[in-house]
């Protein structure tokens, strides 16, 4: 449509919520701007100890350097790695128990206290046990992620399920559908968002399940970085491992909301 | 003539842990092949029940249903259902949501899919075969909910309050569209509805159920001196004011 056929107060409208719009990325493109100007500016100044607080430009140093010495991919492909099959695993098992915990009441009434509970305990109280069992190593690390996204979304893709609109389930059962049909008409397509949503939710717990694992046991990784830097007392190498966390977890995010669009399109 | 539906003294209790409900008790009827059946109640007198028990979502606590002649158990695929609401699904088109029973019952074929078409062109989806049901208006959706029951070719529809969601004047609308189509389609339809003016201006014979537990309170034979009924007409004929003060007294509704 050209702005031809608009009135004057339609297209006044429309320039307001543009420049509205604009100003909006302009502000927080800035507030970033500064942010790093102070920092940097108060460690050069010395108002901050940079060697406890660093700042933009040794964090950067530390960066290239990382890049430089080629360590940089290493850790961040190993917690990549680990996050994206935590994540992954956690994701697709949390949903297929809750498909089984769907298709028997008694087995979910059974489960119930039992999953309350799984959900009330810090899972990272299990990552020595996890150590012990699989091996200091990726493998736990993984595991650790897992568990920590896993019955979050058994409960809430569960909960959705459960939300499913019961007409809609009288309606398929009026054509003769039988349990599996139920199930894969109306309940799993209507409980997409849910899906997506807890999807969401673990990407930034696989993340946290991730760093917390490299942290009691690792070689590589970002959280390797983290914790080294913290016991060597290089606090640039620690704040430019969080910038990079920062960064793939936004990516991470991001990608996942570009899935659910695809997705979405395609119902 | 062997009669399209058929029940016999069908009761139906329900069991809560409260203690037991009688929601109907020895209700008997049949309905001719062709026939179109309203049956209005006051509400909670158990007329989903029904209608669940004759489609064989429900299991009848005691009685027979027959259909056409054969006692009936389980969901039967000579019945099609239509509910309150259209429940047509967000995330399907039109077209699609029509296919949704021909899915369930593995019976895409080609055939069958130009049967679709021919619904859908014959009155007046086609156009909206790619459309989502949100971007359709609320009788356009009826429309769609009717084909996708009639897509699986039943021969008997139900249809429960299957009108109550629409507003006032898209009801009247709808009424008028939705009979005229399943009296082309020639399909005996039994439906419920509590609202009196809709089940006199649809239905051939009218039966009224009691307070719960429902029981048949009374059978009324609607003949009206218009021709070419419709609903909409049937409305304005010079009896139907007499029906409705008969079966709104026999209802015998309170506000107290």
């Amino acid at each position: 449509m050209s702005y031809e056929t608009f009135s004057k107060e339609q297209i006044q409208y429309l320039k307001r919520i543009k420049s509205r719009n604009r100003s909006i990325v302009i502000l927080r493109i800035m507030l970033f701007v500064v942010f790093l100007a102070v920092w940097e500016a108060a460690a050069s100044l010395k108002w901050i100890d940079p060697f406890i607080f660093s700042s933009p430009g040794r964090i950067t140093a530390t960066l290239s350097r990382l890049y430089i010495d080629g360590s940089l991919w290493t850790h961040v492909f190993t917690t990549l790695c680990e996050t994206v099959a935590g994540f992954l695993l956690g994701t697709a098992a949390g949903v297929l128990i809750a498909v089984i915990l769907w298709s028997s009441d008694t087995f979910s009434k059974v489960l119930e206290p039992y999953l309350v509970v799984a959900n009330a305990l810090p899972k990272i109280a299990l990552g020595p046990v996890f150590i012990v069992w699989l091996g200091a190593g990726p493998l736990a690390i993984i595991t650790v992620a897992l568990t920590i996204s896993l019955i979050v979304t058994v409960l809430e893709v569960y909960t959705g399920f459960k939300q499913t609109d019961c007409e809609k389930i009288r309606l398929v059962q009026s054509l003769g559908a039988n349990r599996g049909q139920i199930l894969t008409k109306v309940v799993l397509p209507s409980s997409f968002p849910v899906v997506m949503n807890s999807l969401k939710v673990n990407v930034g717990l696989s993340w946290v399940g991730v760093i917390v694992g490299e942290f009691l046991v690792s070689k590589a990784g970002l959280g390797y970085l983290i914790v080294y830097g913290g016991q060597v007392f290089q606090l640039d190498l620690v704040m430019a491992s969080v910038v990079i966390l920062s960064l793939l977890a936004a990516i991470m995010y991001f990608g996942v909301q570009i899935l659910e669009k695809k997705i979405a399109g395609r119902y | 003539m062997i009669p399209a539906v058929k029940l016999e003294k069908v009761n139906k209790r329900y069991h809560t842990p409260e203690g037991e409900i009688s929601a109907l008790e020895d209700i008997s009827f049949s309905v001719g092949e062709g026939e179109f059946v309203g049956i209005v109640g006051p509400s909670g007198c158990g007329k989903t029940t029904l209608l669940s028990i004759i489609s064989g979502l429900l299991e009848p606590s005691g009685g027979k249903v027959f259909i056409f002649g054969e006692e009936s158990y389980g969901v039967n695929p000579k019945i099609g259902y239509m509910l309150q609401r259209d429940s047509l699904f967000e995330w399907r088109t039109i077209y699609k949501n029509v296919m949704l029973g021909l899915e369930i019952q593995n019976q895409v074929t080609a055939e069958n899919i130009s049967g679709i078409n021919e619904l859908l062109t014959k009155y007046g989806l086609n156009a909206f075969r790619d459309n989502y049901p949100s971007q359709l208006s609320g009788g356009m959706r009826q429309r769609a909910a009717l084909i996708r029951t009639l897509a699986v070719n039943p021969k008997i529809l139900l249809l429960d309050e299957a009108f109550s969601a629409l507003d006032y004047q898209t009801r009247l609308a709808v009424n008028d569209d939705i009979y005229n189509i399943i009296k082309k389609e020639g399909k005996t339809a039994i439906m419920v509805t509590h609202d009196i003016a809709e089940a006199i201006s649809m239905s051939e014979r009218l039966y009224v159920l009691s307070r719960r537990p429902g029981t048949i309170k009374l059978s009324v034979d609607i003949n009206l001196s218009i021709e070419n009924r419709t609903p909409l007409l049937s409305r304005k004929a010079p009896e139907f004011r007499q029906y409705f003060d008969m079966i709104w007294k026999e209802l015998d509704i309170h506000v107290l």
